[in-house]
C-alpha cells in the first residue's frame, strides 16, 4: 500500500499549495481592490485607530486627533470648527471625509508612500502608525476678517499672496461645525447631517472654489487687459453709448441705473472702468472681437480647466458665444461667464503681480510626525495673464475704480488699495463682487469678496468686505 | 540453520531507536510559549492590560500539555514527536483568537457577558481527557479491528440520530447535525466519522485482495466486480442521505473523500479513484438540480459580491477581511475580524488571515500539513495493513477537511459548514479531534517502535545436542 499512499502524500501537497496559492491570491494580488471596495469598512475603522496627523495654520492646530477610551481610538476635534470648516472639511465615520481631510488624506492617515521609511521602522518597532501633518498657507487674521465680513450673508472670500499664489483665505459661508459630522456617535452625526439637509442653503458646499457664478463688471478688468493688449491705452476714447441695441437684436444694453456713462456718448478707458459703464465695454469687446477675449480670459485661468490647490476647484468658463449680441453681453461679465470666486482672487492677483499669475497652492509644508519636513510646495508660474506694460496700467485703473468709482468702501488708511466691484444680475437678487489687491505699488495681498444675492451692489456690499480683510492682513505688518 | 538473534533488520543495523519525547517535550515548550504570547498580544492592544487571569490560563494550558506528554511518555513512548505540538500549537492559537474575538464582542456591545473562550478551554480539557483515556485503553491499535463492525453502526446511529430528532433538538441554521442535551450541543458526526473510519479500514483489510484482483474490463478499464461494488456504492448512499435527511453537505463530501481514497489505498487501484470522481460528480449535479440551498452556495461562491447584502455576506466579509490583512495581517486586536458572521467556528481561519496576514495563514495551514504529513509518514512505516489504512484514513480526513474549510473561506470552494480542526470554537470538534491524533499517536507509537525480536525458534530434533544417558 506505500505507492498509494506516497501519491496520496504528494496529492495533499499540491492540495494544500493550493490553498496557499489561492490566499495568496486574496491577500496580496486582490489586497488593493478588496481594501478600497466601498463595502470594506476596515480600512475606515484602522484609519481611525491610528493617530491622523494635524492640520496646522500659523502654529496652531485647526484640526487634531486626540485619543479617546472607546473602540475607536482617536476623535477628531476642530477647535474654532466653524471658522475653518471651508477649509478642513470634516472626517467622518459615516459621510467620508472632504476638503483638506480628503486631499491630504495620505498624509494624514500615515499611508503617504513619502512616510514609507518611517513606516517601515514602525513595523519594526511595532509603534502604532501615525499620520503627518499638513501646513497650511492661511493666515488667521484674515480667515476671521473674512467670515466676520460674511456674517449673515450667503458667500465666498478668497484672500491670495500674488507673488507667489499662496492661498491667505478661504472663507465660505454659510458655515457648519465639522466637529459634529466627525464625532463617534452615529446617531449624533445623522441628526446634524439632517439638519443641515433642511436649511435652504447647505453650509457644506464650499463656494469658494465649488461653484462658479457670473462675475458681472469684475469680468471688465480682463476685456480692459484684452484691449490694452491690442492697442488700446488708458487713456484711449472708446465709445460709451447712453443705451447700446446688441447687434443683430432690438434688445437695449443699459448701463447701472439707466444712466449715462458720459455726456458726449465717449469715454476714455479708464473712466469707462472707473464707473463700470457697461455699454462701453459691451462696444468694447464687440471690437475686439471673440476671440481676442477668449484667448486673453484663458490667460487669465478662466479656461474651463479643473484645478487642485489641492482641494479640487471647478473649472470657471466664459461659455459659449454664438454672435456679436452674446459677446456684448459677455464682455460684461454676463451672459455663460462664470467664474469661482477663487478665480476672482486671480484676477486680482495676475494685475498684482505684474501679468504673471502664480498657481494658488494651500499646503505650506508636509512634516513626519517627528516634525521633520519631508516636502514644500514652491511657487510656480501658472501663466502669463499679461505684459508687465499692461499690469501696470491696469493697476493704475483699478486704483481709480478706489480713489474716484465705484469701489470706494474698499480704501483702507494709510494703504492705497486696488480694486473693481462687480454687480451681476441673476435669477434673484444681484450677486455683488469685489476683486482687489495692495499695496497697490507693491501688493502683498489679492482678494476676490463674492456675496449671492446680496441685493445692493459690489460696491456698498462687497468692497467694505474687502476692507476689512485687506485692514486685518496689512495691521499685522507685511 | 542457526537461530539468528532477531527478525527485525532495523534493530539489528541502527541500535536503539531513540524516543524523541525530548524534542516533543521541546516542541511543546515551545507552542505553549506561543500561546502565552498571543494570549498576551491579545489582552495588550485591546485592553491594554494583561487579563486578569492570565497565570491561571497559563497554567491550565501548560498542564493539559504537561500531562498529555507524560502520557505519552508512559504509553506510547515511540509515538511521533511532531504530532503532540502541531496540535497543541493550533488549539493554543484558536483559543487565542477566539479569546480576541470574545472581547470585539464585549467592546461593541458591553452587555454581552458570555465568553466562549474559558469554555472552549474546558473542551480542550475534555480533549484531553479522551485523548489519554484512548491511550490508555487502546494499547494496540489492531484490536480495533475487532470492534468494526459495532463501530460502524454506533457510527451510523449517532450520524443519523440528528435526523431523528425534532428540529428545535438538532438544527441550527438549517443543519441538522446538532443534539442539544441539558444546554449543551454536540455534534455526533465529529465523532461518528472517526467510527466509520476504523470500520472502512478494518472492511477494506479483509476485502482488499477480492477488491484488488477480482475484476471484469468495461470500457477498457478493470472495474471491480458488482458484489465488490457494493459497498462503494452504500458508503455513497450512505453520504447523499446524511446530506439530504440533514442538509449537511459537508460531512457527505467528507465521507465520501475519505472513504474513495482509503479504498484506493487499500487496494491500489486507481479505477477506484475514477469511479469515486464520477460518482460524486454525479452526486453533486443532482443535488445541485434538487436542492435549492445546494444552488444557492454554488452561486454565492461564484460570484460573491453579487450577493453582498444576503447569503453572500459572510464570504464578502471574510475576503474584505483577508484583503485588508494582506502580507503582514493587521496585528492581532488591529483587525476587524467580528465583522465576519460566525467568525469564531465556521469562519476562524478568516480571523487568523486578517490579523496575523498571509504569513499567519500560511505557517496555520503548514501546522496542519505537518500534522497530515506525520500521520500519513506513520502509515508508511506501520507494519500492519490495518495500522497502515487508518493512519492513512485519519491523516487523510483532516486534510481534506481542512482543505475543504480553508478553501471555503478563501473563496476557493463553495462553502460547507465544516469545521476547522483545533482551530474553531466547537467542543464536539475539538474533543473529537484530540481522540483522533490520540488514535494516530497510538498508531504511531506501534510503528517506530522496535519489532520485538522473535523468540528463538525451537532446535529441531536433529540438531540438538546429544546426550550422554547415564545408568
Amino acid at each position: 500500500m506505500n505507492a498509494p499512499l506516497r501519491r496520496v502524500a504528494i496529492a495533499v501537497l499540491v492540495l494544500f499549495t493550493l490553498l496557499i496559492v489561492n490566499a495568496n491570491y486574496i491577500q496580496v494580488v486582490r489586497s488593493d481592490e478588496l481594501r478600497s471596495d466601498q463595502g470594506n469598512t476596515r480600512v475606515l475603522a484602522e484609519e481611525y485607530n491610528r493617530e491622523r496627523g494635524s492640520i496646522i495654520v500659523d502654529g496652531t492646530e485647526i484640526a487634531l486627533s486626540v485619543p479617546t477610551d472607546d473602540v475607536l481610538n482617536y476623535l477628531r476635534q476642530y477647535p474654532d470648527g466653524r471658522l475653518w470648516a471651508a477649509v478642513t472639511g470634516y472626517y467622518s465615520l459615516i459621510y467620508g471625509s472632504t476638503m483638506m481631510e480628503d486631499a491630504e488624506n495620505e498624509v494624514l492617515s500615515g499611508s503617504d508612500p513619502r512616510l514609507t521609511f518611517r513606516r517601515l521602522t514602525d513595523l519594526f518597532t511595532g509603534r502604532d502608525p501615525q499620520g503627518g501633518d499638513v501646513v497650511l498657507t492661511l493666515d488667521p487674521a484674515v480667515q476671521r476678517a473674512a467670515m466676520a465680513g460674511l456674517d449673515g450673508v450667503t458667500g465666498a472670500v478668497v484672500a491670495l499672496d500674488p507673488r507667489s499664489g499662496a492661498v491667505l483665505g478661504l472663507a465660505s459661508t454659510p458655515t457648519y461645525d465639522p466637529n459634529e459630522l466627525s464625532s463617534h456617535d452615529p446617531d449624533a452625526i445623522r441628526a446634524y447631517a439632517a439638519e443641515l439637509d433642511n436649511l435652504e442653503r447647505d453650509p457644506r458646499l464650499n463656494r469658494a472654489i465649488r461653484e462658479t457664478y457670473p462675475p458681472g463688471s469684475v469680468f471688465k478688468v480682463v476685456v480692459s487687459a484684452a484691449a490694452l493688449e491690442n492697442g488700446y491705452e488708458p487713456d484711449t476714447e472708446v465709445p460709451a453709448p447712453d443705451v447700446l441695441t446688441l447687434p443683430g437684436t432690438r434688445t437695449e444694453l443699459e448701463n447701472f441705473g439707466g444712466s449715462d456713462c458720459a455726456s458726449d456718448e465717449r469715454q476714455s478707458l479708464i473712466d469707462a472702468l472707473t464707473i463700470s459703464c457697461n455699454t462701453a465695454f459691451a462696444q468694447l469687446g464687440i471690437d475686439l472681437g471673440e476671440e481676442r477675449i477668449r484667448e486673453t480670459a484663458e490667460r487669465f485661468g478662466i479656461d474651463g480647466e479643473p484645478r487642485e490647490i489641492p482641494l479640487e476647484v471647478v473649472g470657471s468658463d466664459i461659455g459659449e458665444i454664438n454672435n456679436d449680441a452674446e459677446l456684448g453681453v459677455s464682455s460684461i461679465g454676463q451672459q455663460d461667464v462664470r467664474v469661482t470666486p477663487l478665480q476672482g482672487a486671480m484676477i486680482a492677483a495676475a494685475v498684482a503681480n505684474d501679468g504673471q499669475l502664480m498657481a494658488p497652492y494651500m499646503v505650506d509644508q508636509v512634516r513626519a510626525p517627528d516634525l521633520t519636513v519631508i516636502d514644500r510646495t514652491e511657487p510656480e508660474v501658472l501663466s502669463e495673464a499679461t505684459s508687465q506694460d499692461v499690469a501696470n496700467d491696469l493697476t493704475e485703473m483699478m486704483i481709480s475704480v478706489v480713489e474716484n468709482g465705484s469701489g470706494g468702501a474698499a480704501r483702507v488708511d494709510g494703504v492705497q488699495v486696488a480694486g473693481k466691484t462687480g454687480t451681476a444680475e441673476n435669477a434673484g437678487a444681484d450677486h455683488n463682487w469685489f476683486v482687489g489687491f495692495a499695496p497697490a505699488d507693491n501688493p502683498t495681498i489679492a482678494v476676490a469678496v463674492f456675496v449671492a444675492n446680496g441685493g445692493g451692489t459690489g460696491g456698498d456690499v462687497s468692497a467694505p468686505i474687502a476692507r476689512d480683510v485687506i485692514a486685518a492682513y496689512l495691521e499685522r505688518g507685511r | 540453520m542457526t537461530a539468528g538473534p532477531t527478525t527485525d533488520p532495523r534493530a539489528a543495523a541502527t541500535g536503539p531507536v531513540p524516543k524523541r519525547r525530548g524534542t516533543e517535550l521541546a516542541l511543546l515548550g515551545f507552542a505553549v510559549l506561543i500561546t502565552l504570547v498571543a494570549q498576551l498580544i491579545v489582552d495588550l492592544t485591546i485592553t491594554g492590560a494583561p487579563r486578569a487571569d492570565l497565570a491561571t490560563f497559563s497554567a491550565w494550558f501548560a498542564a493539559l500539555w504537561a500531562v498529555a506528554h507524560l502520557v505519552v511518555r508512559k504509553w506510547a513512548p515511540y509515538a511521533d514527536p511532531l504530532l503532540l505540538p502541531a496540535v497543541a500549537l493550533l488549539s493554543g492559537l484558536g483559543l487565542a483568537v477566539i479569546h480576541r474575538l470574545d472581547l470585539a464582542a464585549e467592546q461593541i456591545d458591553s452587555t454581552v457577558t458570555r465568553e466562549d473562550a474559558p469554555v472552549q478551554l474546558l473542551w480542550a480539557t475534555l480533549g484531553i481527557a479522551l485523548f489519554v483515556v484512548v491511550l490508555v485503553v487502546v494499547r494496540d491499535h489492531r484490536m480495533l479491528s475487532r470492534y468494526a463492525y459495532t463501530l460502524a453502526l454506533v457510527g451510523l446511529v449517532l450520524l443519523a440520530l440528528p435526523a431523528a430528532l425534532p428540529a428545535s433538538l438538532s438544527e441550527v441554521n438549517g443543519a441538522k447535525i446538532w443534539i442539544r442535551v441539558a444546554g449543551f450541543s454536540i455534534q455526533p458526526g465529529e465523532f461518528a466519522k472517526i467510527g466509520l473510519i476504523i470500520f472502512f479500514a478494518a472492511y477494506l483489510v479483509n476485502k482488499r485482495d477480492v477488491l484488488a484482483l477480482a475484476s471484469r474490463r468495461v470500457m477498457g478499464l478493470e472495474l471491480p466486480r458488482g458484489r465488490d461494488l457494493g459497498p462503494v456504492l452504500v458508503a455513497w448512499i450512505l453520504s447523499i442521505l446524511v446530506l439530504v435527511f440533514e442538509r449537511d453537505l459537508g460531512s457527505s463530501l467528507l465521507l465520501f473523500g475519505i472513504f474513495v481514497v482509503m479504498l484506493y489505498v487499500a487496494t491500489e487501484r486507481s479505477s477506484w479513484l475514477l469511479i469515486g470522481l464520477g460518482l460524486f460528480a454525479g452526486g453533486a449535479l443532482i443535488a445541485y438540480r434538487i436542492f435549492d440551498h445546494v444552488q444557492t452556495r454554488v452561486d454565492t461562491w461564484l460570484d460573491p459580491f453579487a450577493y453582498r447584502d444576503e447569503g453572500g455576506y459572510q464570504m464578502v466579509q471574510s475576503l474584505f477581511g483577508l484583503g485588508t490583512g494582506g502580507l503582514f495581517g493587521a496585528g492581532l486586536g488591529g483587525g476587524r475580524p467580528d465583522q465576519v458572521p460566525v467568525a469564531k467556528s465556521d469562519f476562524i481561519a478568516a480571523a487568523v488571515g486578517e490579523e496575523l496576514g498571509l504569513f499567519g495563514l500560511v505557517a496555520v495551514i503548514v501546522l496542519y500539513l505537518i500534522l497530515v504529513e506525520r500521520g500519513l509518514r506513520t502509515s508508511l512505516i506501520v507494519r500492519d495493513a490495518f495500522g497502515k489504512l487508518l493512519a492513512a484514513g485519519l491523516a487523510f480526513a483532516v486534510a481534506w477537511q481542512v482543505f475543504v474549510v480553508l478553501g471555503g473561506v478563501t473563496g476557493l470552494l463553495p462553502l460547507t459548514g465544516l469545521t476547522t480542526p483545533f482551530l474553531a470554537y466547537g467542543g464536539s470538534s475539538l474533543v473529537a479531534n484530540f481522540g483522533l491524533v490520540a488514535l494516530l499517536v497510538r498508531i504511531s507509537d506501534a510503528a517506530r517502535r522496535p519489532a520485538v525480536p522473535a523468540p528463538a525458534p525451537m532446535p529441531t530434533l536433529g540438531d540438538a545436542p546429544t546426550e550422554v544417558v547415564q545408568p
